[in-house]
């Protein structure tokens, strides 16, 4: 790798992992209300949210439109001020701040939006160059930086091109080397790749992870997509109705949801969920014969997935399993699956196949019984 | 330059016995060239006139436009941030200043070259000839200039204040860098429009004795007949809105991308 290169801050010789765990984004008890005009009351966008977002995190924020998780993203930088509540940035009490101070504050943090919001009047260089007016530098230094900037997010052979003639993507990467221009610690994305294809969202979100790794940068994402949480994200805030519904890991949200909107949200990146259409349709592959059962098996531990625990049950209990189809998708470097299978035995055999692989931790979600009750 | 040709201007205008509301005390005797001596015989016979008239209407465009422009300009700013949701929202100048506006937009200009003449006393210290008719034309352009700055500056994507104001900038950066940098298309379009309405607002400004094209045609093409005239003039206003219209549809082309 060529790293050194690349490296703007010279933080990226202390890897995030370094330096992860200490609290650099704490939002407590936040509430932003809006006056609804002509009327006395007042909405609550965000009420009651309570975040930390450690160093090093890409934080996902994820919520339906109208859950507020733009209006919570603007309280970061305050370019929408809570009604209440505290943020505190690398242990600052940002509200606290002068006009002055704050924007010097928001220098150091970057942010991107789901139109890009470049200017169309400059071209990428320029737009690059923006935030750097007033930093002290030179001409010449500016044009440096610039150019490692767009270099990074390998854009650099198209510096003297004006917006208009970018494609999404190119114009997203632009913004990128725009925020980062003066070298934040905190990059907020706001829908950043909402209105991309995608093809170009995964590469933004590659960009995005590697800027993470390389740069050492706490990353907020805010999206509706549970694609983009699952491909980046380590951490996850799932938002509804102004409210954090649910909170943590990744990995542990996605192998045990809590709450029915991430169970929706998982849902929505997942095949095993047809399995629920198709027992609505009664579709012919889920059509069971007496004595059977359709089940998820839902693998809960990171392990599990590499225990043949289908072929022992098989074998020890004389069942049949039959794959109808499965999902299996690495989260956060982790494997985690679910399979969608039609249960088929003597007797007792099937319950107690099904009993066999919950001890070891499977859920078995069972969707349709033909057995013979007892 | 502007203020070398407004001297000179009412020098001239002065010079040629012009004393306003349009009585000519003494003819004025400079002839045209000697190829339109058949074809125009009045425009022939009124050379210095006409003359006079085109440097009159330029004098009242430069001098109440430039004024109108930087005034339209400011005012235009503090109403498009000033508003509610805008970046330094101030209800009450918001308020006052859009009322104001609102005011003397409704106003007739006929009827406010007359009314300002007392201000325009005050500040020019006349109310006749080009120096009288400036104030008049000041507030009958401003106002309607302000609305057209306020149109092109609300063209701006919030978007591009936002991404502005995360960058650090402050209220000024983005008022410079932003609003007026990135619209510069739009707001020379405005300019365009501005101007040549200003045009047409000299051509009542003759009310006041002002002078200009537009008084040159109605003193001499319409009442006393002399169609040639008429016809000149127009041919000239023509010219005069074509370079200003293609003038202002270049910067604008050249500033949009």
């Amino acid at each position: 790798m060529t790293d050194t290169e690349y490296v703007i801050t010279g933080r990226a010789e202390s890897p995030a992992f370094l330096f992860g765990g200490k609290a650099l984004i704490e939002l407590v008890n936040i509430v932003k209300e809006f006056k609804v005009t002509g009327r006395g009351e007042a909405v609550h966008a965000v009420n009651d949210v309570s975040l930390t977002v450690e160093d090093g995190d890409i934080f996902g924020i994820i919520g339906f439109s109208g859950a507020g998780k733009s209006t919570l993203v603007r309280c970061i930088n305050l370019l929408g001020r809570p009604s209440s509540g505290q943020v505190i940035i690398d242990g600052r009490d940002m509200m606290s701040l002068s006009d002055k101070e704050l924007r010097e504050a928001r220098k150091k943090i970057g942010m991107i939006f789901q139109h890009f919001n470049l200017m169309p009047s400059r071209t990428v260089e320029e737009n690059v160059a923006f935030p750097l007016k007033g930093s002290g530098l030179s001409k010449d230094q500016i044009h440096k930086k610039v150019m490692k900037l767009l270099k990074l997010v390998e854009i650099d052979e198209k510096a003297s091109v004006y917006p208009s003639q970018l494609s999404g993507g190119q114009k997203q990467r632009v913004a990128i080397a725009r925020a980062l221009a003066n070298d934040p610690n905190i990059l907020l994305c706001d829908e950043a790749t909402s209105a991309l294809d995608p093809q170009t969202t995964q590469s933004i979100l590659q960009l995005i992870k590697k800027l993470n790794k390389e740069l050492g940068l706490t990353v907020v994402v805010i999206t509706h997509e549970m694609a983009v949480i699952k491909s980046i994200c380590n951490k996850v805030a799932v938002m509804e109705n102004g409210r954090v519904a649910e909170s943590g890991d990744v990995f542990a949200i996605f192998t045990d949801p809590k709450q029915q909107i991430t169970k929706n949200f998982i849902r929505t990146t997942s095949n095993v969920s047809k399995v629920y259409e198709f027992v609505e349709n009664d579709a012919e592959v889920v059509r069971l014969k007496e004595g059977e059962v359709l089940a998820i098996l839902h693998y809960r531990q990171p392990e599990d997935v590499s225990v043949p625990l289908i072929s022992t049950a098989s074998r020890r209990y004389e069942v049949n399993l039959n794959i109808l189809f499965a999902d299996v998708e690495i989260i956060d470097n982790k494997s985690i699956g679910d399979t969608v299978v039609i249960l088929q035995g003597e007797g007792d055999n099937v319950s107690e196949a099904i009993k066999y692989l919950e001890r070891h931790n499977l859920r078995v979600e069972v969707v349709k019984d033909a057995r013979i009750s007892a | 330059m502007q203020g070398y040709l407004l001297n000179i201007g009412t020098a001239a205008g002065k010079a040629a016995g012009r004393l306003g509301h349009g009585i000519l005390l003494a003819k004025n005797t400079v002839t045209g060239p000697a190829f339109i001596e058949t074809s125009l015989p009045n425009v022939y016979s009124h050379w210095g006139d006409f003359l006079a008239a085109m440097r009159d209407t330029l004098i009242m465009v430069l001098w109440a436009g430039g004024i109108s422009f930087c005034l339209g300009l400011v005012l235009g700013v503090v109403l498009t941030v000033a508003r509610p949701g805008g970046i330094l929202e101030n209800k009450p100048l918001y308020q006052v200043l859009d009322k104001i506006v609102n005011l003397f937009r409704s106003i007739p200009f006929i009827i406010l070259l007359t009314a300002l003449m007392p201000l325009s006393r005050l500040i020019m210290g006349t109310a006749i000839y080009v120096r009288g008719a400036i104030v008049p034309l000041v507030f009958g352009c401003t106002p309607f200039f302000i609305r057209q700055v306020e149109a092109a500056l609300a063209q701006i994507d919030y978007g591009l204040i936002e991404a502005a104001l995360s960058m650090g900038c402050s209220p000024l950066d983005v008022i410079v860098r932003v609003y007026l940098k990135e619209s510069v298309g739009h707001i020379a379009r405005a300019t365009t429009i501005t101007a040549i309405s200003l045009l047409g607002l000299t051509a009542m400004a003759g009310a006041v004795g002002a002078g200009g094209l537009g008084d040159f045609a109605i003193r001499y093409g319409h009442d006393r007949n002399m169609t040639d005239i008429t016809w000149t003039t127009v041919i000239v206003l023509v010219i005069a809105v074509s370079i200003v219209q293609t003038l202002g549809g270049w910067i604008a082309k050249k500033n949009t991308h």
